[in-house]
C-alpha cells in the first residue's frame, strides 16, 4: 500500500478542486445564457410564457438536484442516450442554475418601479428601447448581488455529481478517504477547500449588496 | 430509441416508495424543529453578547457550514467524526448534518430580520421592566419571525430537498428507495421520475403547511410586504428629525 503524506492528499484534491471550478464555470454560464433566454421570453406578452416559466422554475426547485442528476445520467440512459457523467452534470447544472437565475432576475426586472415603463411609453419609447435603456440598467443593478451570491451554490451544487461519479472535489476526497482510511483529515481538508471557494464570493456578494443598496436609494 | 417507458412495472415497490417518503417526511419535521430553534438560540446568544469568544466561534461555525457543500458536511460527521471516537448511525448523522445547516442558514436570515428591528428597541422593552429573554423574545424575535417568514419557509424546503443527500450515506429515505427499485428493476427512468414528482407534491405541500402555521402564529400580515409598524415608526422618526 502506498503512504499518503498529507501533502499527497492536499496535491491531488487540488488537482481535482480544478474540476470543480470547471463544472461550475460551465453551469454558471450555461445557467446564465437559460435563464437570460427565460427572462426575456417572461418579458414578453406572449400567453403561454409567464406560465411556462412558472412551470419550469417550480419544477427544478421543487426538486431536489441529486433527482435531476440521476434522471440525465442514468433516466436518460434507457432512451439509447449514451451520456458521460460530464453531460449529464453539465446539463443538470445548467438546467437547476437557470431556474434559480431566472427566478433572481425576474424579481429584479419586476421590481423596477411601474411608473418607469409608463414614464418611458410617455415618451415614446418603444418596448425593446425601454428595456434597453430604462428597465435593464436598473434591474442589472439590483441583479449584481443576488447572482454572485447564488454562484456560491453553483459551487456547491457540483458536490453532487460526484454521486453519478464525475470525479471533482468531493469524488476525489471519497476517493482518497477509500485509499487512505483517513476520513477526518480528508473531508476536513475538502470542506476547507469549498470553503476557499466559497467565502470570497459570499463576502462579495454582501459586500456588493451592501454597496448597490446605498447607491440606488 | 423506441423505448416506451413503463410505469405499472413499479406498482409491486409502492411500499418501498412509501417508507421511503415516510423516513423523508419525519427527517425533514425533526431537522426543521431543530433547526429553527438551533437558529433562534443562536441569534440569540449573538444579539446578547456580540463580542464574546462563543459568540465569534458561532459566527465562523456559521459561515462554515453555509460555504461548504451539504454532502462534505455529512461524509465528514459520518465518516469522519468516528475518528475522533465519535460514532454515529447513518439516521443519527442525517438528523445532526441537517439540523445544523438548517440552523447555519436560518440563523444568517434571522439576524437580517433582527437587524432590522433595531437595538433601541430592544432597549425600550428592558426599560420597560422585561427580562432580557422577555424582551428579546417579544421585542425583537417575534417580528423577526414574522418578517422573515418566507425566507425560512423556502429554507426549509431547500433542506426537505436537499435531504436526497443522506441517500448516500445509507438513510433509506426516498431517493435510496429510488436507487433500490432502480437496482432492481432497471427502470431508472421510470422510477427517478416518479420519485422526483413525489418531491415536488411533498415540497408543495409542506410549503402549504408552513403558510399555514405562518398565518395560524402571525395572522395575515406576514403577507404584507411592508409590516405597517416599521412604516409608522419610520414616518415618526421623519416627522421628530
Amino acid at each position: 500500500m502506498i503512504d499518503f503524506t498529507l501533502w499527497d492528499i492536499l496535491r491531488n484534491l487540488l488537482l481535482a478542486a480544478r474540476w470543480t471550478l470547471a463544472l461550475s464555470l460551465i453551469a454558471f454560464i450555461g445557467g446564465s445564457l437559460v435563464g437570460l433566454a427565460l427572462t426575456f421570453l417572461r418579458l414578453t406578452r406572449w400567453p403561454g410564457a409567464a406560465l411556462f416559466c412558472r412551470l419550469y422554475t417550480e419544477l427544478f426547485q421543487g426538486t431536489p438536484l441529486l433527482m435531476q442528476l440521476f434522471l440525465a445520467f442514468f433516466g436518460v440512459a434507457v432512451f439509447g442516450l449514451d451520456v458521460s457523467a460530464w453531460t449529464a452534470a453539465a446539463v443538470a447544472l445548467t438546467l437547476f442554475s437557470s431556474a434559480f437565475l431566472h427566478d433572481i432576475w425576474r424579481g429584479c426586472v419586476e421590481a423596477v418601479p411601474k411608473g418607469q415603463w409608463e414614464g418611458a411609453r410617455v415618451l415614446g419609447l418603444g418596448y425593446l428601447k425601454t428595456m434597453r435603456h430604462i428597465i435593464l440598467p436598473q434591474a442589472l443593478r439590483m441583479a449584481i448581488a443576488p447572482t454572485v451570491g447564488f454562484s456560491v451554490q453553483i459551487i456547491k451544487g457540483t458536490a453532487l455529481a460526484s454521486v453519478i461519479g464525475f470525479v471533482e472535489l468531493t469524488k476525489a476526497g471519497t476517493m482518497l478517504n477509500n485509499a487512505t482510511l483517513e476520513p477526518f483529515t480528508v473531508f476536513a481538508l475538502v470542506a476547507l477547500l469549498y470553503f476557499a471557494m466559497c467565502y470570497p464570493l459570499s463576502r462579495l456578494a454582501r459586500h456588493l449588496e451592501a454597496r448597490l443598496n446605498v447607491t440606488a436609494r | 430509441m423506441n423505448y416506451l417507458p413503463d410505469f405499472p412495472r413499479l406498482l409491486p415497490y409502492l411500499p418501498d416508495l412509501m417508507a421511503g417518503l415516510m423516513t423523508t417526511v419525519w427527517l425533514t419535521a425533526l431537522t426543521t424543529t431543530l433547526g429553527i430553534l438551533g437558529a433562534v438560540m443562536c441569534v440569540w446568544q449573538r444579539h446578547r453578547a456580540p463580542t464574546s469568544l462563543f459568540s465569534r466561534l458561532l459566527g465562523m461555525l456559521v459561515e462554515l457550514l453555509r460555504n461548504t457543500p451539504f454532502i462534505v458536511q455529512l461524509f465528514f460527521i459520518f465518516f469522519g467524526l468516528p475518528a475522533l471516537g465519535l460514532s454515529l448511525s447513518a439516521e443519527m448523522a442525517a438528523v445532526i448534518a441537517m439540523t445544523l445547516n438548517l440552523a447555519a442558514y436560518s440563523s444568517e436570515i434571522l439576524r437580517a430580520g433582527v437587524d432590522a428591528t433595531g437595538r433601541g428597541q430592544w432597549e425600550a422593552g428592558r426599560a420597560l421592566g422585561l427580562t432580557r429573554w422577555q424582551s428579546y423574545r417579544h421585542v425583537v424575535l417575534m417580528p423577526a419571525l414574522e418578517r422573515m417568514y418566507p425566507a425560512l419557509t423556502s429554507q426549509c424546503v431547500i433542506v426537505m430537498l436537499g435531504s436526497a443527500v443522506v441517500s448516500q450515506i445509507s438513510v433509506a429515505d426516498l431517493t435510496f428507495a429510488a436507487n433500490f427499485i432502480q437496482s432492481r428493476t432497471f427502470l431508472s427512468f421510470e422510477s427517478y421520475v416518479v420519485t422526483a414528482g413525489m418531491y415536488l407534491l411533498l415540497a408543495i405541500a409542506m410549503r402549504a403547511l408552513l403558510n399555514r402555521i405562518g398565518r395560524r402564529l402571525f395572522g395575515f400580515r406576514h403577507l404584507t410586504p411592508a409590516p405597517r409598524r416599521r412604516l409608522s415608526s419610520h414616518v415618526l422618526k421623519e416627522a421628530h428629525s
